[in-house]
């Protein structure tokens, strides 16, 4: 029997605010355990709560971002549980009236376009990190209490690993874009929970579903899809029941089993969080906020293509990080070469960029280093290929001008064409077979002049200029 | 409403409480009393009434993204029963 794949996700953002959610905490990472903590975030009794103003904004951002209606009016709740990361024994969190609902992603996947429904993004606090070491009990950090979340819920609409993923980067992506979250996997701003069952092919009726948590990476996502799919479909060709349960994904195993630890039904009790009161945000407030987003990368595709002439495939390359199109916007605001500035930053600064470590985001020049470069080759100072060895040294020395490069190591291209006529002659001069070579019809010869002449002027002759001399000298000498 | 031995145990479990036998069954009366008291609301036809969401008139009460104090780590810790490597340590749980 054929089985067809069932997969909602769930996904958690850390929101990119400066300060917690209900207190002025910092929110930033890696700070030393317990030094982002104050009464509130430590659930000390009699301490009152307020909302960030920037979370609702945030939260709206992307559920706008992701097409979702956005709530006139939205309220938190309290989600009742004990857990050592969470000092308050509840997490405050939004149950049957969250700030977003009802959306649309249209992914791009191998088979297709593909509609993925969002059923409702809410508001949340993330709880803190639980350090299990040696035998000695389990240490609480609560720097992370508090940190505002989103968690978007879609439906069950996505059907293979493959699909999952590119679900899973569009949403990354367009967080990013929107700068709603700085969405860094490494760090956990990021994670992935996948609800997955199987079902016999074609049937209506869904199967039993299990769930795993916290996939931190595209990888592990896709593999744990992948693994947990075939694992059902075996349990069902052998005649077993799935068994709904969470099941923890271990990627360096590539296994996911059973977590069978807590065994007690999940009893959240819900109730409106008396300590905060509801959010309202009227027609006005909402296109306001829709007002702030940026432009969203399929726009931003369309775009480049009709505005600038870029092939579609440069366009989607440029405009897939957002780092990547701001510094391509910024280059050629400052000098009208678009397709010249997409291929250095396509074909040039990548391979550069991994061999530094560096990301996409830490290109270690401004734009007006790049926009300074493609100008030096524009008005013939350097050669395409002089170019290069510039850009190797742009990321040496980032602070250095192409121009003070190229002066330093007197790099400019010789285009006086009486210093470079004198070499030329001496070239020809020295190399009388090819002369006789291409007297006799052997116009490879050429080649082999060129080469010298590049050799004896370290590259910097204008190749075109060079070619043109050659050409003279050498009709030259045959003539007499 | 007579609640059961096993809803008191239910509950008291997921409150993290445990009692005897005695205790449980005077819980068994507490909370039907609780319930039946509760339970005189549901006489009330409330089709057109809409659910309380806060007591209070107000909403929106926010503050603005601001980084502000934080507390030194002696006074966080300084309910804590035991701490280790600045960090709070509970029993181990297990993952």
């Amino acid at each position: 029997m054929e089985y067809d794949i069932v997969i909602g996700m769930e996904i958690h953002a850390e929101l990119a605010t400066k300060s917690k959610i209900f207190c002025s905490c910092p929110t930033e990472f890696g700070a030393d355990e317990n030094t982002h903590a104050c009464p509130v975030c430590l659930g000390m009794p009699g301490v009152l709560p307020v909302l960030n103003e920037k979370v609702v904004e945030y939260a709206a951002m992307a559920g706008l971002a992701l097409n979702c209606k956005i709530a006139n009016f939205s309220k938190m709740d309290r989600k009742n549980y004990f857990y050592p990361d969470l000092p308050k024994a509840y997490q405050t969190s939004q149950f049957d009236l969250p700030i977003c609902t009802g959306g649309t992603v249209t992914i791009d996947t191998p088979d297709g376009k593909k509609d993925v429904g969002i059923t409702r993004i809410h508001i949340e606090e993330d709880a803190g990190k639980l350090i299990h070491e040696g035998g000695g009990g389990t240490l609480v950090d609560v720097n992370r209490c508090g940190v505002p979340l989103i968690e978007i819920v879609t439906e069950p609409d996505l059907t293979n690993a493959e699909d999952a993923r590119i679900f899973a980067e569009k949403i990354r992506d367009t967080l990013e874009y929107t700068g709603v979250s700085d969405c860094k996997m490494q760090e956990g701003s990021i994670r992935f929970d996948v609800n997955l069952s199987v079902k016999p092919k074609g049937s209506t009726e869904l199967g039993t579903r299990t769930e795993m948590k916290n996939l931190n990476s595209f990888r592990a996502l896709m593999r744990a899809v992948q693994y947990e799919s075939k694992r059902q479909i075996i349990e069902l060709k052998k005649g077993n029941r799935i068994i709904q349960e969470t099941r923890k994904w271990d990627d360096a195993k590539g296994v996911s089993s059973s977590m069978r630890s807590k065994e007690e039904a999940h009893d959240y009790r819900y109730f409106p969080e008396p300590d905060l009161v509801p959010i309202v945000l009227s027609d006005e407030r909402i296109e306001e906020i829709r007002s702030t987003l940026p432009e969203l990368p399929e726009a931003k595709r369309l775009r480049y293509v009709n505005d600038f002439g870029l092939p579609e495939y440069d366009a989607e390359v440029l405009t897939a990080k957002k780092a990547l199109s701001d510094f391509f916007e910024e280059s050629v605001a400052l000098i009208d070469e678009p397709k010249m500035i997409s291929n250095w930053l396509m074909v040039e600064i990548p391979p550069l960029l991994k061999e530094h470590e560096l990301t996409a985001e830490e290109i270690p020049f401004t734009p007006a280093s790049l926009a300074e470069l493609i100008g030096l080759i524009q008005d013939g100072t350097i050669s395409g290929k002089i170019a290069k060895s510039v850009l190797a040294d742009m990321f040496e020395a980032p602070e250095k001008a192409p121009k003070t490069i190229v002066d330093e190591k007197g790099l400019a291209q010789m285009n006086d064409s009486g210093e470079l006529e004198a070499i030329i002659e001496k070239i020809v001069d020295e190399n009388p077979k090819s002369v006789e070579d291409i007297a006799g019809g052997n116009k490879k010869a050429y080649g082999f002049l060129t080469g010298q002449v590049m050799k004896a002027t370290k590259g910097k002759a204008n190749p075109q200029e060079a070619n043109k001399i050659i050409r003279e000298k050498v009709q030259a000498k045959i003539d007499s | 409403m007579k609640i059961s031995k096993e809803e008191v145990g239910y509950v008291a479990d997921l409150a993290r409480l445990s009692f005897d036998e005695a205790q449980t069954e005077k819980l068994q009366g507490d909370l039907s009393a609780v319930l039946d008291y509760v339970a005189a609301l549901e006489k009330l036809d409330t089709t057109d009434v809409k659910p309380t969401e806060h007591v209070l008139e107000l909403v929106n009460v926010l503050r603005p993204d601001v980084v502000g104090e934080t507390l030194p780590i002696d006074k966080v810790l300084a309910n804590a029963p035991e701490a280790e490597n600045n960090a709070f340590r509970v029993p181990r749980v297990v993952e």
